[in-house]
């Protein structure tokens, strides 16, 4: 990421400590990830050690530090999906895409993950992706979800 | 009244919306007809939903397509449309009247009072509806300890799980000298099966608001922030709308309303970490360090966020605040039980019919809420358990269903009330496998700062894993139950404490399960695969075929009139066949 970008948000927030998880965030809205680099940078422009930053960026589900694909798929495992066959819609998708939860397919195409409840619980089970809510999902449905997506 | 929460949305009611607009347009309606986009209406299985005042009839699971004949039938013809409309669970017959619909009918309005009712980007008609007079009165009219007196006396108990009174914490949070103190709300609602906080910050971010005001004005604290899960996206949004607007209305910032008292309040994202629902672990969160929780004493209220004095809230409990103000705290307790005053939210999901958004006078029979407003348990299975409270709830099986809910009942038959997530599960569920779900839940999210929450947990899961498998034997049950009480008496925080429940709560009410998994090597449910021989009996099976539809294998082979027949070599033992077959006939 440029350092002007990251100068952007850095600003837009103010240096100061408490907004570390913001800034992680928003960088990773436009990354997908965090690079390295990019948290080293971030480390030197907030004057945060990068141990802080690093223990910031490991301890939130939200942030990743591997690479993502271009759209990334959330299946809810929560308990209201779970109970409506949650599980079997990721299985479907691992099937399907060749992956494992967790991980990005080849073609960057897809990055996998669970989510443990999105708060759409009456129209389990569900997946979100690139922020979007598909409710009542079933097997069948899985195929044509993904074909919109280049 | 287009319904516009996070349910109905995905289900297309924006695009609703936009048809109808354009329909009434054409038709030369768009004066007499005013399509207003609400929050959460409650009634999410339904959606997208619609509801036409001043009749109040409501319209269910509408899409773009139906707009012109809806318009020309109702709005122009002034019937209502059948089809469209929402038919009774037991007797067959239309129900035209929202406030017919049983699963309404049986529900008192409070922390939801304006949900579907109002715009909720639209601070006039939050006001329209009594809106911010609450926060008017107490600061024209009261004095801090007034306020503080009229929330002992409703008897307002905190709606994020642990039922503590917010009087005596708003009491203390005033009590101790120094400054700046902070009000926070607490919007990280991590309970899978739940969705009350989301819920009235779509439909009611205002009245959150408004209870954060005067919260900050009785302990005299200047600044509020919300913390809100990052993947609520649409709450935190109008969120933002609404502060804006409280700003330029001159509701938040400086000397509010003219009475010289400074509030502000700021939006804080959360990032997917269970545990920052715990009070301090969320405080440690703002201040941009790791979430985990700290022992306490000192509570938050004497050292909180930077180690000043805070009152923390849940959501729900700040939306309750405006009518005790306004109405009084007697008023707020003539509902509710000896120890829990007032309706509590719940989230009801899994396999009812209806799910959706209620909320119900605390004593409520758990009776009344499964059968009455869910409407039973859907796809004729039976009834099972209910799960309560999340991951640090309990299941209860249906000897309890006349339990009246409230704190304390639910603490004596060893659930809780939690967050207010209420799963429903049918007999195709396994108690056992519930409990694993749940145990690997908490081991995920555990933060790892104390041993009993880091390895007890642990421990606990690789029992479940051995017993779901097959492998387990009669003194895991004795060393779960031993484990379980010792984690919740020696982890630091609710996290830990209440971890077990699930776990301790199914081997007190579903022995029987464990004991089939270890004894007969056998998952009554037919859930824990490795159990399920995948083998059809050929004496059930009637022969029909789906369940050769079902397999994404092709691993099944059938004909008419010959029972089907499961390749093991293929199988990859998903169960589908299980879920189609009618007749049970795969063991």
């Amino acid at each position: 990421m440029e350092a002007s970008k990251i100068d952007r948000i850095v600003r837009q927030y103010g240096a100061r400590e408490s907004a570390i998880l913001a800034i992680l965030q928003d960088i990773q809205a436009e990354e997908k990830y965090l690079p390295r680099e990019t948290l080293e940078y971030v480390s030197q422009k907030m004057r945060i050690p990068m141990v802080h930053v690093f223990r910031i960026a490991t301890f939130y589900n939200a942030l990743s530090l591997k690479p993502r694909g271009r759209h990334k798929i959330d299946v809810c495992l929560g308990t209201a999906c779970h109970v409506r066959g949650g599980d079997k819609i990721l299985d479907k998708l691992e099937r399907d895409l060749g992956i494992s939860v967790g991980e990005t397919t080849k073609d960057k195409r897809f990055t996998l993950e669970s989510v443990h409840c999105v708060g759409c619980c009456s129209l389990g089970p569900v997946a979100v992706i690139d922020g979007d809510v598909h409710g009542r999902l079933s097997q069948e449905k899985v195929p044509g979800l993904l074909k919109d997506f280049k | 009244m287009v319904c516009a929460g996070t349910g109905c949305v995905s289900c297309g009611s924006l695009q609703l919306r936009e048809r109808l607009e354009a329909e009434l347009k054409d038709r030369g309606l768009a004066d007499e007809v005013k399509v207003v986009i609400t929050g959460c209406n409650g009634f999410c299985a339904e959606g997208p939903i619609m509801v036409v005042y001043p009749e109040g009839i409501f319209y269910k699971k509408l899409t773009p397509e139906d707009v012109p004949f809806l318009v020309e039938e109702h709005f122009l013809k002034g019937r209502p449309v059948q089809k469209f409309l929402y038919t009774g669970p037991i007797v067959k017959e239309k129900v035209p009247l929202l406030k017919d619909i049983p699963f309404f009918e049986h529900q008192v309005l409070r922390a939801l009072r304006n949900r579907g009712l109002i715009d909720a980007e639209n601070i006039d008609e939050y006001i329209a509806r009594d809106g911010y007079a609450a926060l008017s009165k107490v600061l024209s009219s009261m004095k801090p300890e007034e306020v503080i007196q009229e929330v002992k006396t409703s008897g307002l108990r905190g709606r994020g799980g642990a039922g503590f009174p917010t009087g005596q914490k708003w009491e203390e949070g005033r009590r101790y000298d120094s400054f700046p103190k902070f009000v926070i709300c607490n919007g990280d609602e991590g309970d899978p099966g739940a969705f009350m906080d989301r819920s009235v910050l779509e439909a009611d971010p205002h009245s959150v608001l408004e209870g954060i005001t005067i919260c900050g004005y009785a302990i005299d604290a200047h600044q509020g922030y919300v913390y809100v899960r990052a993947e609520y996206p649409l709450a935190i949004h109008r969120l933002n709308i609404a502060i804006e607007q409280a700003r330029n209305y001159g509701l938040l910032g400086k000397d509010i309303l003219g009475s010289g008292f400074d509030f502000d309040i700021g939006i804080y994202p959360g990032a997917g970490a269970f545990v920052c629902g715990e009070s301090t672990a969320l405080m440690y969160s703002l201040e941009g360090k790791r979430g985990m929780p700290r022992i306490k004493p000192p509570r938050s209220t004497e050292a909180g966020l930077w180690s000043q004095p805070t009152v923390l809230n849940n959501v729900e409990t700040f939306a309750n605040v405006p009518p005790i103000l306004l109405k009084g705290g007697q008023w707020f307790a003539s509902l509710g039980t000896e120890g829990s005053k007032g309706t509590k939210v719940f989230a009801l999901t899994g396999t009812v019919q209806n799910v959706g958004l209620i909320e119900v006078p605390m004593g409520t029979t758990l009776r009344k809420i499964v059968f009455d407003i869910g409407g039973g348990i859907s796809d004729k299975r039976e009834f099972k358990a209910i799960q309560i409270g999340g991951p640090s709830g309990a299941c209860l099986p249906s000897s309890l269903l006349d339990l009246e809910v409230d704190f304390d009942s639910l603490d004596d038959a060893g659930a809780m009330m939690g967050s207010g997530g209420l799963v429903a599960m049918n007999d195709s569920t396994c108690m056992v496998d519930t409990a694993r779900f749940f145990t690997d839940f908490s081991v995920d999210e555990s933060c790892g700062k104390c041993v009993p929450c880091r390895v007890g947990l642990k421990v606990m899961l690789n029992i479940l894993n051995r017993i779901t498998t097959g492998q387990g034997t009669m003194e895991d049950i004795d060393l779960l139950e031993q484990l379980g009480k010792h984690i919740k008496s020696s982890s630091h925080c609710g996290l830990g404490k209440s971890a077990p429940n699930p776990v301790l709560s199914t081997i007190r009410y579903f022995r029987n399960e464990y004991e089939a998994h270890i004894k007969e090597k056998r998952c009554p449910a037919l859930v824990c695969t490795s159990l399920i021989k995948f083998r059809v009996d050929p004496e059930k099976c009637k022969m029909c075929g789906l369940c050769k539809k079902a397999c994404p294998m092709e691993a099944i082979t059938w004909e008419k009139k010959t029972p089907a027949v499961i390749n093991v070599e293929k199988c990859i033992r998903c169960r589908s066949c299980i879920q189609a077959c009618k007749f049970t006939a795969i063991e």
